[in-house]
């Protein structure tokens, strides 16, 4: 195959094309190549793993290599909380199951206790590498809702901690996925700049990881005035380090070793499993929300939709680098253009007004102790909003019964759908692979079991 | 553990070995990789670059429970996970020690629903709570050092287990969890 045979260099070369004005488009899989893929694919339960295993033992030699073997729920490689099922032939993995609801929390039903500005606050411990996302995405549903403006202000401001939030994801990502293959020092480094990361949500908000930074209606309270230098400084820097991860792993041997051509999975099979973000782009679907359905006005931002060709785990780890590289292009473009201004809707019957007007305007004052007694009540109906997250496409759907409780709160988890791929790409695979897959996909048990 | 435990009380000679064995429990104490939600990616920015465990010799992570003697149970622990913690307490050896890192380890923080156990004190006995949500790694590498200074009072001999296994008034063990 000639594709197979290009060497690591001009498949980066190729990754780092893409996108650009006047080359060609990579095309969605036509339906009926999904279709066809769709109907090979077998996701099988833990349950019958553990009976097919037991059939083959039944009438097995004594020589047969065969058994089941338990991954997690306690394993440093399963990134949380995820138990595998893995049938073994020697080695080689037969059929894998993943066990999920380790971490079942009921997020989506406790959010439905609360009000609409309480149950932000569950939004932000699903996916908890990028809570400004989460944070985002419940608040576009609402503001759907609500049917309220957002000021530029805010607007430009979500994109720039979207972005931010987007690069500290992937960091975590990168730490950990070397962790996996062993390279010790790459986690070292990255969680060298998260902290730079994590120093600026801290900075806007008061919090490292869990922000409630983005409301609905706006920002919880305007950027403080070291906001723009601070960003700025990260800026200027991350770049430079970018070049030192890829320095580290891009023509690392070992690196290469390990990912090149493991865990391949084709664009139909990609569409057909509903996977989304750099695990779909890296299989060569051009797909992604800010996009193709922009929101929060992505649509003017100057990026490229980076996508890969071949989707194995090396291709999936470059086209997050690259996107890494986007994402300060597109959080540079926010903070030049961050307009002056109010950081909130000026919709008093969503957002309370400012203190100071409480001490002379009555209607200010009944505006405040209503919100904060009772909250905003939507009209009845229900919204929909999503969004480009770390780990692919993070919806929102939100259904108001006109209280001031959501009546019912459901996330599309992108991990969660990430996460199906792995039995069908892990299948007959040796077991050592299993864990360079399941990394490259990211799945955040958090937002898998909710 | 180890023949001082099996020596007994054998006066001032046991108060100087206590000390030598404490410091040597506190400077050597090595925490299972476990991780279970928000709180472990602090629990991994503790280790990493900015704040480095490791000064306290704390970094010795070990993905095994039976190597392990200091399990940090960082994050919210689900019914389904409940048993599975409690096997990896029961598969850790003798001295252990567990911190409850974060508000849903220890009291289950915002989720009080049906999924989630409330403070991971009912089904395994814990020495230090963290409180925060997530905890910054300061607050845990402080949480750290209490259960260090903790260690260091601790007295030789079967008390030592009492941290590990719970006796009602007649001497029988008391069983942690309830099967439901």
């Amino acid at each position: 195959m000639a594709v197979a045979e290009r060497s690591v260099g001009e498949r980066r070369a190729a990754i780092y094309q893409s996108g650009r004005d006047g080359q060609p488009d990579r095309a969605f899989p036509t339906p009926q190549q999904v279709a066809q893929a769709a109907r090979e694919i077998v996701v099988p339960s833990p349950r019958q793993v553990i009976a097919a295993n037991a059939r083959r033992m039944k009438d097995a030699s004594q020589f047969d290599q065969s058994m089941v073997l338990n991954m997690g729920p306690q394993h440093p490689s399963t990134h949380g909380v995820l138990r595998l099922v893995v049938e073994l032939e020697g080695e080689e993995v037969v059929q894998l199951a993943p066990d999920i609801g380790f971490l079942h929390t009921g997020i989506e039903k406790n959010m439905e206790a609360k009000t609409y500005q309480k149950a932000l606050v569950m939004t932000e411990r699903t996916d908890y590498l990028g809570p400004m996302i989460n944070n985002l995405v419940y608040a576009l549903a609402v503001e759907k809702l609500l049917d309220c403006e957002i000021p530029p202000r805010a607007q430009v401001g979500r994109v720039l901690l979207s972005e931010l939030t987007r690069m500290n994801s992937y960091l975590v990502w990168l730490g950990t996925h070397a962790l996996d293959l062993a390279a010790m020092s790459v986690f070292l480094y990255c969680f060298r700049e998260r902290e730079l990361l994590l120093d600026i949500f801290e900075l806007v908000s008061g919090a490292r990881m869990h922000t409630s930074y983005i409301r609905p209606g706006g920002l919880a309270w305007d950027f403080p005035k070291e906001f723009k230098a601070t960003v700025q400084h990260f800026l200027n820097i991350f770049p430079s380090r970018i070049d030192e991860y890829e320095a580290l792993l891009t023509d690392n041997p070992i690196w290469k070793e390990r990912t090149v051509g493991v865990g391949k999975l084709t664009a139909a099979d990609a569409v057909a499993l509903g996977a989304s973000g750099a695990n779909l782009r890296a299989a060569g679907v051009p797909y992604d929300v800010r996009k193709l359905f922009p929101y929060s006005g992505y649509e003017n931002y100057d990026f490229r939709l980076i996508t890969g060709t071949e989707g194995d785990t090396y291709e999936r780890y470059l086209v997050r680098i690259a996107e890494l590289r986007e994402a300060v292009k597109i959080a540079q473009q926010a903070l030049d253009n961050l307009p002056d201004g109010p950081y909130a809707t000026s919709d008093r019957k969503i957002w309370p007004p400012p203190k100071e007007e409480i001490t002379y305007s009555m209607e200010s004052l009944i505006h405040h102790f209503k919100l904060w007694t009772e909250g905003f009540k939507p009209p009845k109906g229900d919204a929909y909003a999503a969004v480009e997250s770390g780990r692919g496409e993070l919806g929102c759907y939100v259904v108001s019964d006109g209280s001031s409780k959501p009546y019912r709160v459901h996330f599309r988890g992108p991990s969660f759908i990430n996460l199906q791929a792995l039995p069908h790409m892990a299948k007959g695979k040796v077991i050592g692979d299993l864990i360079a897959m399941l990394a490259s996909l990211d799945p955040v048990l958090g937002e898998v079991d909710r | 553990m180890g023949l001082e435990e099996k020596a007994g009380n054998l006066g001032f000679v046991t108060t100087t070995l206590e000390a030598a064995v404490n410091w040597g429990r506190t400077n050597a104490m090595w925490p299972l990789t476990f991780g279970l939600a928000c709180c472990a990616i602090e629990m991994m920015a503790a280790q990493a670059s900015d704040f480095d465990l490791s000064r306290f010799g704390m970094e010795v992570n070990r993905p095994s429970p039976r190597q392990a003697d200091l399990m940090i149970v960082a994050g919210r622990v689900s019914r389904k996970m409940a048993p599975v913690v409690r096997q990896l307490y029961d598969q850790m050896s003798d001295p252990k020690w567990v911190i409850a890192m974060g508000d849903c380890a220890s009291t289950a923080g915002v989720f009080n629903n049906y999924a989630v156990v409330q403070g991971v004190d009912e089904i395994v006995p814990v020495d230090v709570y963290v409180a925060g949500c997530p905890p910054r790694p300061e607050s845990l590498i402080h949480g750290i050092m209490m259960l260090h200074e903790k260690v260091r009072r601790e007295k030789l001999g079967p008390r030592t287990k009492a941290n590990a296994l719970r006796f009602d008034d007649d001497g029988r063990q008391v069983e942690l969890i309830r099967s439901r």
